[in-house]
């Protein structure tokens, strides 16, 4: 039985509409062959997470939404719109 | 003080704002440059305690000293921090030769909520082609309240800039700002040279206002860097507030956005 190992695609969006654009992403390899790194792509590889979805990616963690903090409703820091996906490759 | 032609206008420091760096291509002489990547190749030792004086930290004789030294870069200094900022550290940054992999996103120090910021500088003494790296910055992440490698998952975003550049290329950065060194590809070592400074003094209309009243102030301060998405509306309340913070006026706006939410009239109509 072939083994499988993890490919993981982070998309970060423009809205929590999984329709909207990619503003930034990473890739993770489990098997071994690659190794992503920063600044390694001008463009992201799908322009939406539904597009992602129609090659066979597979969500597995969508962002939690929270209201902000009291006294913190203007404060930024990380991408708020994080979308996990996952492919299992054979090795 | 240094002569007012060498300060920053006010459109460079609306840019600053929005942006967090500024940018000086070909900026540092040839002859300084070439003495300069001599002392970082050779490990230069001479480093200050943080809170020094920055004129106490080089002698007359370092090729670094003479670029800090030098008016235009004077000019800049003093427009961001004031006359007589304090050394924080300088650092040389190597990356050697075929180096196939790229720094973790980070933040310098910790998270910093304070609306005074220190300066770093990036300065390039070689030529630095994209195979070279060099640094990448994330354009207008210097309001994101992160702690240093905090951000190290991300990888990509829309508008990263990577500074590729000639000789001579100074870049200048709010301290927030998320940068990572690049792969260096080639077969040469790679030196950037860091520099932070920490302002003495109110930074308050420092630069060269003879520019204050030009109007194109708002559009800089409503620039889009895409990556933010949704949240670019809170990027520019946060420009505004510092915008008001280095002009000393506290109802500046641009349009009408903080201005709406000021807005809490307290007078009760009278009932007839």
């Amino acid at each position: 039985m072939a083994e499988l190992r993890q490919q993981l695609l982070v998309l970060h969006l423009h809205t929590p509409d999984l329709n909207s654009h990619v503003v930034a992403w990473a890739m993770y390899d489990g098997t071994g062959q690659k190794r992503y790194t920063t600044g390694d792509s001008e463009t992201p590889p799908y322009s939406s997470v539904v597009e992602a979805m129609q090659d066979g990616w597979r969500v597995i963690q969508f962002p939690q939404q929270f209201p902000a903090y009291p006294g913190m409703e203007y404060n930024t820091s990380y991408l708020r719109f994080e979308y996990i996906l996952e492919k299992l490759e054979e090795i | 003080m240094v002569d007012k032609q060498h300060l920053l206008t006010t459109e460079q420091m609306a840019n600053f704002v929005a942006d967090g760096y500024l940018r000086f291509d070909d900026f540092i002489p040839d002859e300084l440059n070439k003495a300069a990547h001599e002392e970082m190749a050779s490990g230069m030792s001479v480093r200050g305690g943080g809170g020094t004086v920055l004129d106490d930290v080089w002698h007359d004789d370092s090729a670094v000293g003479k670029v800090f030294r030098l008016p235009k870069v004077q000019g800049i200094i003093e427009s961001l921090v004031g006359e007589n900022p304090l050394y924080d550290h300088h650092a040389v940054h190597i990356v050697r030769p075929q180096s196939q992999h790229g720094q973790i996103w980070h933040a310098d120090a910790i998270i910093d909520i304070r609306m005074h910021f220190d300066i770093q500088f990036f300065y390039f003494s070689h030529d630095t082609p994209r195979e070279m790296g060099g640094t990448m910055i994330l354009p207008g992440s210097h309001f994101r309240r992160v702690c240093e490698t905090d951000v190290a998952r991300y990888q990509n975003f829309l508008g990263q800039h990577p500074i590729v550049c000639n000789a001579g290329t100074l870049v200048v950065v709010h301290h927030g700002i998320w940068h990572c060194a690049q792969p260096n590809l080639t077969e040469d070592t790679r030196y950037m040279f860091k520099l932070r400074l920490n302002p003495t003094v109110r930074q308050l209309k420092l630069w060269n206002t003879d520019d204050i009243d030009t109007g194109g102030i708002r559009g800089i301060l409503s620039r889009n860097h895409r990556w933010y998405g949704n949240d670019v509306r809170l990027e520019i309340v946060n420009r505004i507030k510092l915008w008001r913070f280095l002009i000393g006026d506290e109802s500046y706006d641009v349009g009408y956005w903080l201005s709406r939410l000021e807005n809490m009239p307290e007078n009760v109509p009278h009932v007839a």
